[in-house]
């Protein structure tokens, strides 16, 4: 459907308005329709996606591994048998289908996410109850920092309290 | 009609004062994506794993009575298009989640300072927004609320990826915080692209509010973190702030040198011309409201107008929406019919704030 203000475009944005019990419909391109933004009120939002920027991120142009045709075909065809999304989904829409995905995904997804965020592991922060064992390193971790200070400034006594206290976390992982 | 407690009742609850950097700074905001572990993804889910997530947020917000008090739960499908619309403007929800309003939720607390998003790109999208420069508060009460939710809810959480989001963009903290700020005197003296222009180097988004990329005809622009993998919560809000920060310097000190010199003369009088048009118009198209509260609003922050205070012109800036004007007038009203409301919404406003 082309844009019924320029006729040039794509119609993307359809507009439904009702008026007492009056139905008008307008069908714009994304350029009209930004420029009648002022019947849109401020609906209308620049659409800058990253999901389709992903897909593309997906692909490198040095085509990382060589792999051959039954591989690639292979890999297209792999489903996530929780949610049921195929990686051929995944390289069309960008989005995962559930926490499952991560994992299975994972060798196509790091690549990613080291070009989009520059790194491919989580320093934040970690779930109390559902973090585990993740949450006991990361604790442990605070505590040797803490320790290392403690013996910098030459405090022992409580220097020992946190050697104590790492002592017993590290227990608790084992 | 008693208009200025319709007006009230019509602005967000959390634009409210105090504002810190409220000279130069609208809101603070943060939003943490977050997902339930045995479902799949909202735009991967059925209708019963959506109405799924609802229930479980609202049975840990029941149980603990501590955590949202008086919290109410609106159902999108529940709601008319006026009423979705005007959350939208409140900055409340987001487009996509009344764009598609079956088995979408929101949960709002009595401030209106925490709303949660449910089953909009993720399961839940837990927001808290302040006034002014306030992104640190706004963390405090967000991560306050994710505790408390995720001591009842199960979490989809990777031990490397972090919190698991529907796009890989938002994945690891789920957190995008974002500050909206005010640049007039930047714009005069054409330095906002070039101030703006360097903040993608380290990591952060900008964007108009009006208009479209950097362009802004409110001088309004939005500040968020791009990245959300690889660095810690308060890493990012203290990227955020401390950037934001030397913004505001770079803006403040812009309005310093127009005041200074003969420049001064033709500020004053394109704000006195501004609020004599938004106090004396019987008609007024959004867009040229948008353009005129620019004006006034530099006026206010500098002191310029006896009387007019920066967040009363910051109201003006939210009774200028469609939704929110209708839902001030109590009824539909068509382009024509806004123009008038709108431009004696803004003369009562304003009269009244000055007497």
């Amino acid at each position: 459907m082309w844009c019924e203000r320029c006729k040039q475009r794509q119609a993307t944005v359809h507009v439904t308005k009702v008026i007492n019990n009056h139905k008008t419909e307008s069908h714009l391109c994304e350029v009209c329709a930004g420029k009648s933004g002022k019947d849109l009120g401020f609906l209308f939002e620049p659409n800058f996606s990253f999901h389709h920027l992903l897909a593309g991120l997906l692909e490198s142009e040095f085509g990382v591994k060589s792999e051959s045709f039954s591989q690639q075909k292979e890999e297209s065809h792999k489903k996530c048998p929780t949610c049921g999304l195929t990686f051929t989904d995944f390289r069309n829409m960008g989005l995962m289908g559930c926490a499952n995905c991560y994992d299975l995904f994972k060798d196509h997804l790091d690549p990613l996410l080291r070009r989009v965020h520059g790194s491919i592991a989580h320093t934040g922060k970690v779930p109390k109850r559902t973090g585990g064992r993740v949450r006991v390193r990361k604790e442990i971790e605070e505590l040797r920092s803490k320790l290392q200070e403690a013996i910098k400034r030459e405090a022992y006594e409580e220097a020992a309290k946190l050697r104590d206290e790492i002592k017993e976390k590290e227990e608790k992982l084992n | 009609m008693n208009l200025q407690g319709k007006i009230k009742d019509a602005l967000p609850g959390w634009l409210n004062e105090p504002t810190p950097d409220g000279d130069v700074v609208l809101s603070s905001r943060i939003r943490l994506a977050r997902n339930l572990r045995q479902l799949s993804f909202p735009h991967y889910a059925g209708e019963k794993q959506l109405e799924e997530v609802i229930s479980q947020v609202n049975s840990v917000l029941k149980s603990s009575a501590r955590l949202l008090p008086d919290y109410v739960l609106k159902r999108m499908d529940g709601l008319g298009q006026l009423d979705r619309v005007l959350l939208v403007e409140q900055y409340l929800v987001s487009l996509d989640l009344i764009n598609n309003p079956a088995h979408r939720g929101v949960v709002l607390n009595k401030e209106q300072t925490v709303s949660i998003m449910l089953n909009e790109e993720d399961h839940l999208r837990i927001q808290s927004i302040f006034s002014g420069l306030q992104l640190k508060k706004a963390w405090e009460l967000g991560t306050q609320i994710d505790d408390q939710l995720e001591s009842q809810l199960d979490y989809a959480f990777n031990e490397e990826k972090g919190y698991l989001t529907t796009c890989p963009t938002n994945v690891g903290t789920g957190l995008r915080a974002s500050v909206m700020i005010h640049l007039p005197a930047l714009d005069i003296v054409d330095q906002v692209k070039r101030v703006l222009s360097v903040l993608p180097h380290v990591g952060l988004n900008v964007r108009g509010i009006y208009g479209e990329g950097t362009d802004s005809s409110g001088n309004l622009y939005q500040i968020s973190n791009q990245v959300t993998l690889g660095l810690s919560e308060e890493e990012i809000i203290s990227k955020l702030v401390s950037v934001t920060k030397q913004v505001i310097d770079q803006e403040r000190s812009a309005r310093e040198a127009l005041l200074a010199n003969e420049s001064r003369l033709q500020l004053e009088n394109r704000v006195n011309r501004a609020f004599g048009i938004l106090t004396h118009a019987r008609l007024l198209s959004s867009e040229e409201t948008i353009n005129l509260i620019n004006d006034v609003l530099m006026g206010a922050e500098l002191n310029m107008i006896p009387g007019i205070k920066v967040q009363t012109v910051k109201e003006l800036l939210f009774l200028n929406r469609p939704a929110i004007l209708q839902n001030l007038v109590g009824q539909e009203l068509t382009p024509g019919e806004r123009d008038y409301y709108r431009a004696a919404v803004i003369r009562e406003h304003l009269t009244s704030a000055k007497e």
